[in-house]
C-alpha cells in the first residue's frame, strides 16, 4: 500500500488529530465549545476550522495546488490572523500536519518505499504553509487598509467643507 | 452529564498544572484590542472626576491615591440603587448557558469574554468586600482582592462587551450582562478611565448637541450636499426646514448619518420620503443627535445628554417626535427617556398625519421610530413603490441588537423591506431576530485602533452573511442602525467583500416614485438602475 492509500484509509483519524492540534492552541476553557460540530453559525471558528482542515487534507491527497484549496485555508487563516497569535503560531498548524501524519504512520514511515513518497508529501505541506503566509499577510494588510480608509473617509468631508479640496468643474 | 474526554484527548492529558488560575492571571494588553484612553479635556467639559493624560498600555495609570475607596463606595452605592445589580451579583449558578453565546468569546476564543466570566471579574470583588462568605473563605468562595491588576482587567474586558444582550436570552435567570457592563463602566468612569472614542463624542454632544461636534451651519451645509445629490437623481429640489417653531413633528436622527457614507444615503432617504408626504416637520440643529454615547458612560451622563430632545420639542412647540434609523438610540429613548426627562405632557400622542394611525405604543414617550412610521404608510397604501428599481440588489437583514433584541422591533423593518425590494433572503435562524449577532463594534467600540477586536467580535455576524452571499448571491446587508452602517462596512470588507451595507430608507427612497420626478436613471449612490443597465446592454 502506498502513502496516499495509507493516508486515505486513516483520513478521518488524521484530520481529527490535526483538528485537535489547532484546538490545542486555544485556552483550555475554549476548547470544549470549539469541538461542537453541529453548529456552523454559533460555533463558526470550530466548524470552519474542521471543514477547512478536511478540505486541505483532501487537496493534499489529490495533489491539488494550494491556490485551488484557498477557500478552505481562508476559513482558518482569516480568523487566526486577527486572533491573539503571533504569525508563527497562527500558521504553525499547517506544519504540524507532518507530525500528525508521521505519528499515524508509525514505523511504516521508516520503510524506504514510503520515505520517498513522504518527503514529497511533506514538501507539498511546506508549499501550503508558504501559500498560507501570503494569505495571512493579505489579511493583515486588509486590516491596515480598512483603518486607513476609515480615517480617510472621516476627513474627506471636512477637507471638502474647508474647501481644501474641490472637485474639478466640467 | 459532564462531558467525558475522548480516548485521544485522554492520552494527551498534560499533567502539568496550569500556571495560574484565571483570577491570578493578570491581563495582557494587546494592540488592536483596546481603544485610546479618554483625554482630560473631554472629561473636564462634563465635570467628570480624575481627568488626566493616561495611556492604557502604560504600567502607571496615574490613579488617585484613594482609588480603591472610590470604587468600593461606587459599588456600594449601586448595590443600594439598583436591585438588578444586586441580584446579578448574587444569583448566577455558573451553569455556562451563556458561555459560548457571546460574539466576542466566539471570535476571540478568550475565556474571559465568556459572559459568565466577564461578570465574575466584578463578582469576585463583590464577594470579597460585600459578602460574609467571601470575607471569611476568600478564594475558596470565589472572592478576591481589588488590586490594580484587577482594575486593568475590568477596563480591558468591559470595553470588550457591546452590551448586545445576546447572552441574556440564554440565561435561565435572565441575568443581563449588559447591565453588569454598564455598571462596570460607570465604576471605571469614577476614576476617569473612559475611552476617548466615547468620552470625545460625549463632550461634543454636551457642548454642540451631537457626537461629531457639528455646529448648526455644518449640519445645514452637509444636508445641502445631500439635497444637491437628490436633485441630480430625481430632478427635485427639496427645501427642508431647521429649528422651525410650530412644526407638527420634530425629526431626530443619529448625526453619523449626516456625515459619512453609507449613512448619508439613508439621510437622503428621509429627506425624500418626508418631501413626498408633504410632512410638516423640522430638523433641529441643537437636538441634532439621536444616539447617546452617555449611555456607554453612566446612567447620569446618558440622562444629561438625552434631556435636549424633550427640551427642544418643547421649545419648538411640536406635537410629537419622529426618530431616524438607529439602534441604541431607540433603546435609550424608548426605555429610559420618559422616566429620565419626562413626562412629556406638553406633547400629543403621535398620530400619523398621513394615515391617521395613532401610535398607542408611544403614548407615554411621544416618539415614533421611522421604521414603524413607514411600515404604517405602506400598509395604508400611501406610497407609490417600484421595487424593481432595487432589482440589482439581493438583500439580507441584520437585526440590530438594541432595536431587535432590546425592543422587539422585528417585523416592521422586514415588512418595509419586503415592499421595497424583490430579492430578500434571511440569514440562518440562530443569527437573526432575538438571537441576532452583534456587529462587534457597538457601545462606542467603533474606533479604528481596536480594529482586530472589531473583526473578531463581528465574525459570527459576518459568517452568517457569508452563508447567504454564497448560497443566494446576497450583495447587500440592510439594517436600521447608524453604528451598524458605519462599522459593518469595514466588517464586510474583511470577511465578505462582495457585500455592501445600507440603511432601510435608502432602499425605500430608491423604490419610491416621487410626484413630478424626472425619469430616474441611477440609484442614490449614482449607480445605474437595473432597467437602464439592461437597455445599455441591449444597445
Amino acid at each position: 500500500m502506498g502513502l496516499k492509500e495509507h493516508l486515505q484509509e486513516n483520513r478521518s483519524a488524521i484530520v481529527n488529530q490535526w483538528f485537535e492540534t489547532v484546538v490545542g492552541t486555544y485556552q483550555e476553557e475554549t476548547r470544549g465549545p470549539l469541538r461542537r460540530q453541529n453548529a456552523p453559525f454559533t460555533n463558526p471558528v470550530g466548524f470552519n476550522t474542521l471543514q477547512g482542515l478536511e478540505g486541505l487534507f483532501e487537496g493534499l491527497l489529490k495533489g491539488m495546488l494550494p491556490s485551488d484549496t484557498s477557500r478552505f485555508l481562508d476559513g482558518i487563516v482569516r480568523i487566526r490572523a486577527v486572533q491573539d497569535f503571533p504569525p508563527s503560531e497562527a500558521l504553525q498548524f499547517i506544519l504540524q500536519l507532518k507530525t500528525v501524519v508521521r505519528s499515524k504512520l508509525g514505523e511504516t514511515a521508516q520503510e524506504p518505499a514510503m520515505a520517498g513518497e513522504l518527503v514529497s508529501f511533506e514538501s507539498s505541506i511546506d508549499d501550503l504553509a508558504l501559500f498560507a503566509f501570503d494569505l495571512y499577510m493579505q489579511c493583515r494588510e486588509t486590516i491596515y487598509d480598512i483603518k486607513a480608509k476609515e480615517a480617510r473617509s472621516m476627513t474627506f468631508r471636512l477637507l471638502q467643507k474647508a474647501q481644501l479640496i474641490t472637485e474639478n468643474q466640467e | 452529564m459532564a462531558k467525558l474526554p475522548k480516548p485521544e484527548e485522554l492520552s494527551k492529558i498534560d499533567l502539568t498544572p496550569p500556571k495560574t488560575d484565571w483570577m491570578d492571571t493578570p491581563v495582557v494588553f494587546k494592540e488592536g484590542m483596546f481603544c485610546h484612553g479618554s483625554k482630560p479635556k473631554s472629561l473636564e467639559i462634563v465635570d467628570f472626576p480624575n481627568p488626566r493624560e493616561w495611556r492604557p498600555a502604560d504600567a502607571d495609570w496615574k490613579l488617585p491615591e484613594n482609588w480603591k475607596e472610590i470604587l468600593l463606595e461606587g459599588i456600594a452605592d449601586r448595590l443600594k440603587k439598583y436591585r438588578s445589580f444586586r441580584l446579578f451579583m448574587d444569583i448566577c449558578v455558573r451553569c455556562g448557558a451563556c458561555a459560548d453565546k457571546c460574539h466576542f468569546f466566539i471570535g476571540t476564543g478568550d475565556p474571559k469574554n465568556m459572559p459568565v466570566l466577564r461578570a465574575e471579574l466584578i463578582r469576585s470583588v463583590y464577594r470579597k468586600e460585600f459578602t460574609t462568605a467571601g470575607r471569611i473563605f476568600g478564594k475558596m468562595a470565589g472572592a478576591r482582592e481589588l488590586t490594580v491588576d484587577v482594575l486593568k482587567e475590568w477596563w480591558y474586558y468591559f470595553y470588550q462587551c457591546t452590551e448586545c444582550r445576546r447572552c441574556s436570552v440564554f440565561c435561565p435567570y435572565g441575568i443581563d450582562q449588559a447591565e453588569i457592563t454598564m455598571i462596570g463602566r460607570e465604576l471605571l468612569n469614577l476614576l476617569g478611565l473612559n475611552i476617548e472614542w466615547i468620552a470625545g463624542p460625549v463632550s461634543n454632544c454636551y457642548m454642540k448637541g451631537n457626537h461629531l461636534g457639528l455646529e448648526p451651519h455644518t449640519i445645514i451645509g452637509n444636508l445641502e450636499y445631500m439635497l444637491d445629490d437628490i436633485e441630480t437623481v430625481t430632478g427635485k429640489r427639496i427645501k427642508p426646514t431647521f429649528n422651525r417653531k410650530g412644526a407638527e413633528i420634530l425629526f431626530v436622527t443619529p448625526s453619523g448619518d449626516l456625515f459619512a457614507d453609507p449613512g448619508t444615503y439613508t439621510a437622503m432617504g428621509y429627506l425624500m420620503l418626508f418631501e413626498e408626504l408633504g410632512l410638516d416637520y423640522t430638523w433641529s440643529t441643537y437636538a441634532s443627535e439621536g444616539g447617546n454615547f452617555g449611555f456607554f458612560t453612566s446612567n447620569e451622563m446618558a440622562k444629561r445628554l438625552n434631556s435636549k430632545i424633550y427640551a427642544e420639542a418643547k421649545r419648538l412647540g411640536v406635537k410629537w417626535i419622529l426618530g431616524g434609523e438607529c439602534g441604541h438610540m431607540w433603546r435609550v429613548l424608548s426605555q429610559y427617556m420618559d422616566t429620565w426627562n419626562g413626562p412629556a405632557d406638553f406633547l400629543e400622542v403621535p398620530k400619523s398625519p398621513i394615515t391617521g394611525t395613532v401610535f398607542e405604543n408611544a403614548k407615554s414617550m411621544k416618539m415614533v421610530h421611522v421604521a414603524e412610521f413607514t411600515a404604517d404608510l405602506i400598509k395604508n397604501n400611501k406610497l407609490k413603490l417600484d421595487p424593481k428599481r432595487n432589482d440589482h440588489l439581493k438583500v439580507t437583514w441584520h437585526d440590530s441588537c438594541n432595536v431587535a433584541r432590546g425592543m422587539g422591533m422585528l417585523e416592521e423593518p422586514r415588512y418595509v423591506l419586503k415592499n421595497v425590494v424583490n430579492n430578500f433572503y434571511e440569514m440562518p435562524e440562530d443569527t437573526i431576530r432575538e438571537k441576532t449577532f452583534c456587529c462587534g463594534s457597538g457601545t462606542g467600540l467603533n474606533a479604528s485602533e481596536d480594529m482586530d477586536l472589531r473583526m473578531k467580535g463581528g465574525y459570527p455576524r459576518a459568517n452568517a452573511v457569508k452563508f447567504v452571499a454564497e448560497h443566494h448571491g446576497v450583495n447587500m446587508l440592510a439594517n436600521v442602525c447608524a453604528i451598524d452602517r458605519a462599522t459593518l462596512k469595514a466588517l464586510m470588507e474583511y470577511w465578505v467583500p462582495s457585500v455592501g451595507v445600507c440603511g432601510l430608507h435608502e432602499l425605500v427612497a430608491n423604490a419610491m416614485i416621487m410626484t413630478g420626478e424626472k425619469e430616474r436613471t441611477t440609484d442614490l449612490r449614482g449607480e445605474p438602475l437595473p432597467s437602464v443597465q439592461a437597455k445599455e446592454e441591449k444597445a
